[in-house]
């Protein structure tokens, strides 16, 4: 309705201009030619100039309108990869921050971000601030000095009160004690979720370690139900789902130090340790990704998003399946019903070897300002306090790597107890291919397609990331 | 939208409203005086760079010259450093499933021959056969509707066509409904690398896509070429008692030959060039990369701009053939007027 108000204002108006505009050229070109009438050439003439006065006018009443609506105290432009749900939610941790300083943040939601942010810098027309989900895109952008160092645009003796060590460290990724990221949220990757219900008609129990899930996962699928619900299609991401098993396996069964030198490239995708790991990862799924719901072709070609749905059926077409913490809001978008704790609930992965008890994979979403403006040192600012960070945890999917946000704030007890593992884990690593280089992260998401759908092909798969290995860390 | 930014510079604004058109004008108005200067003799000779001068200019800074740094970077390392061919060996290195070999694989064989061919002969049996029905204008803007449709989107829409359940699941895509309704499993279409890992299938599932979306540009072009035969001429061929194929076979297939070729070698230059499809519903995944998304991919997830432009010439030494073979296939036809 107000919109066809504005556009048949809109007419109106430039019919009045039109109107105006005719009768003063008529004038002027009977004057400035000596006719004494407004003949059939001049009549022409006015037509012409009414199709360019049009288009004019209305660009300049647009011009209008769109400059008075901006405000006084500045604009801050964001790019960050939420949409939906997450993007509401970060909509309401800005709320407050507009209303209390008149800054107005243009928030953009892309899903490519890799592409959009690259060729934006590379344009010289970079947003203010650009949020990401991996650290290594954010990094790759410091090492090119395209970013703004942060030590002076943030309180760093609240932060460092505020923030565990291990969070800022990830944010001088130059390691030149120079701040380029600050991490706001974080989620707990290799998670693994249940439906209670479906346990207790089955009278499975909560595996405490690793032979009990593998022995629970064979029970299940000897049941004549397959035990497993994995998904991995993410569009320019796909195979990271798979990533996280991979990682979590890895930290979980060789430990953190062959973890980290894994990350760092040192480490071999062909060695001992890596290639059992995949193995591992492999047994999970089963000869032929038989221990999946709708094996190999349904886990390429569903969205991870999805990947509960099969779980919530009834009957349960599987048990059990590895996300990160967010995965809740998947679950209740698609199914509102849905209660934490009595509808879901997860367990930490086992662990795989005794010796590297309470090994757990994290991940964050990090921040980073590209141009220097008052208004983007304020919100960043903003964005490392308790207040706005709780926003979000109140409103469930995330949680807050400030450790002032009082655990009371979170929804349900099930998020409280992810945000419990991420202060008490004794063994916490960042997500290792989110801190590869781009090349090496998207060859491995590559090769865990390929894996899941030939597993006979592994040797030659790690051939190929040794390959990739050797060059992506020079570049 | 927020036009402020509009605003936020008025000088600029108004160089670009006004100053542009102005100085276009002083540039024709000016050389038309100084051409006239000259004796009449040379007139011809100078005139028509004057008017042809802003195209050559731009053609040159927009072109050719990132052409000519594009090939020069391709010799480069990332950092810059002269490393001669290594960039187009690490492309065609590992024949035959390594390097850039299933993009130049998709390009050169699926794409280019089933697109084409695809595209080609759904727009003449369209084109043809629409001829002569009453309803003509309806069908055919509804086949020219899918033109309108932004690629992504069309990639989006026929990705929920390919959606794939297990089987035993209720179908919620158009393609395993029909599938399953003849009691064949589903089939993952975008996925499915069948045979054997050669990936003809997914790959023409993608084509499939693409051809829908082009099919309606085709026809119109084939059809307006079909209209353009003379009624006599086929009036003529049924009076000697030309049947109706023989009437296409003989009389309209070869007057509507240029036009084919012309639509042919376009369709040629779209499958080389094929993305936004790939982009959307495969990511080059599962055997369906292309030479462009694989440009895009070095470009804006490796940052290994030396990659990214050995990919682009190969991409332009496998256009050239085409190029060289539509112009001279234009100038026959000219030739013929």
């Amino acid at each position: 309705m107000g919109l066809s108000f504005a556009v048949s204002r809109f007419a109106k108006r430039s019919e009045d201009y039109q109107n105006e505009i005719q009768i003063t050229v008529g004038y002027v070109y009977r004057k400035a030619s000596g006719f004494p009438s407004v003949g059939v050439y001049n009549m022409r003439r006015l037509m012409q100039v009414r199709a360019l006065v049009l288009p004019i006018a209305g660009v300049l009443a647009l011009v209008g309108c769109g400059g008075g609506a901006s405000s006084s105290a500045g604009t801050v432009h964001v790019i960050a990869v939420w949409s939906g749900q997450e993007q509401a939610s970060f909509m309401a941790v800005l709320k407050p921050f507009e209303d209390q300083t008149g800054i107005k943040v243009d928030y953009e939601s892309t899903r490519d971000e890799d592409a959009i942010l690259t060729s934006r810098v590379a344009a010289g027309n970079p947003p203010d601030l650009a949020a990401a989900p991996s650290p290594q895109l954010l990094s790759q952008f410091a090492k090119q000095g395209k970013v703004i160092s942060l030590n002076d645009a943030v309180d760093m003796s609240a932060l460092q009160s505020s923030t565990a060590q291990s969070w800022i460290k990830l944010g001088e990724p130059l390691s030149d004690g120079k701040l380029y990221q600050i991490f706001a949220w974080a989620a707990v990757k290799g998670l693994i979720w249940y439906d209670p219900k479906n346990f207790q008609a089955k009278g499975y129990n909560v595996p405490k370690s690793w032979d009990d899930l593998t022995n629970l996962s064979s029970q299940i699928k000897g049941s004549g139900t397959t035990p497993w619900c994995v998904t991995v299609e993410s569009g320019s991401a796909s195979g990271w789902p798979a990533s996280d098993w991979l990682k979590e396996i890895v930290l979980s069964q060789a430990g953190p130090d062959v973890y980290d030198k894994w990350v760092a490239g040192t480490q071999k995708w062909t060695s001992p340790e890596i290639k059992q790991a995949w193995q591992t990862f492999g047994q999970i799924l089963g000869p032929n990704d038989s221990n999946t719901y709708g094996g190999k072709q349904y886990i390429l070609a569903t969205n991870f998003g999805d990947v509960g749905t099969p779980m919530f059926q009834n009957p349960p077409k599987c048990y059990m399946l590895n996300q990160a913490s967010f995965i809740t809001t998947f679950f209740t978008s698609a199914n509102p019903s849905l209660q934490a704790g009595t509808d879901f609930n997860f367990f930490p992965l086992p662990d795989i070897s005794s010796q590297y008890t309470g090994a757990h994979v994290v991940a964050g979403d990090s921040f980073s300002m590209f141009k220097d403006t008052p208004q983007a040192r304020k919100l960043i600012q903003y964005l490392t306090t308790a207040q706005a960070q709780d926003i979000w945890v109140k409103r469930g999917g995330k949680l807050a790597v400030n450790k002032q946000v009082s655990l009371d704030d979170y929804p349900d007890t099930l998020s409280k107890e992810s945000a419990q593992i991420i202060v008490n884990t004794q063994i916490a690593k960042y997500d290792a291919t989110d801190n590869m280089p781009a090349d090496m992260r998207t060859a491995a998401w590559k090769g865990l397609l390929d894996f899941i759908s030939d597993q006979s092909k592994l040797d030659s798969i790690l051939a190929n990331l040794d390959k990739v290995q050797a060059t992506a860390y020079h570049s | 939208m927020d036009f402020s930014v509009l605003l936020s510079d008025i000088p600029t604004l108004l160089a670009v409203i006004i100053g542009v058109p102005l100085v276009l004008v002083a540039y024709i108005v000016g050389g038309e005086f100084l051409i006239r200067r000259l004796p009449d003799k040379n007139r011809p000779q100078v005139r028509p760079w004057l008017w042809v001068g802003p195209a050559l200019v731009l053609v040159t800074g927009f072109l050719l010259l990132p052409a000519i740094a594009t090939v020069i970077q391709s010799f480069e390392s990332n950092a810059g450093a002269f490393v001669g061919l290594q960039n187009y060996g690490n492309q065609l290195a590992d024949f035959p499933s390594g390097g850039a070999w299933t993009a130049i694989r998709n390009n050169i064989i699926i794409w280019l021959i089933f697109y084409t061919l695809f595209v080609l002969a759904f727009g003449l049996v369209l084109a043809v056969l629409f001829d002569r029905v009453r309803y003509e204008t309806v069908v055919k803007s509804l086949i020219f509707m899918p033109m309108a449709i932004s690629s992504v989107a069309l990639g989006v829409i026929w990705k929920f066509m390919y959606s794939y359940q297990p089987p035993g699941e209720p179908q919620t895509g158009t393609m395993n409904a029909v599938v399953t309704f003849f009691h064949h499993d589903p089939v993952a279409w975008l996925q499915d690398q069948w045979p054997n890992g050669w990936g003809v299938l997914n790959n023409l599932a993608l084509v499939g896509a693409a051809t829908w979306g082009i099919t309606g540009f085709a026809m119109v072009i084939l059809s307006a070429a079909l209209k353009g035969i003379p009624g006599e001429l086929l009036e003529a061929a049924r009076v000697d008692g030309a049947g109706e194929l023989t009437v296409f076979r003989r009389v309209i297939f070869p007057l509507m030959m240029p036009t084919i070729v012309v639509v042919g070698t376009t369709l040629v230059i779209f499958a080389l060039k094929a993305f936004d499809v790939v982009y959307v519903m495969t990511n080059g995944n599962y055997g369906t990369d292309v030479l462009a998304f694989r440009m895009y991919n070095y470009l804006y997830l490796s940052h290994n701009y030396a990659a990214a432009s050995a990919v682009a010439v190969i991409l332009l030494v496998a256009v050239v053939p085409v190029l060289i073979f539509n112009l001279r296939q234009f100038r026959a036809v000219e030739a013929r007027r």
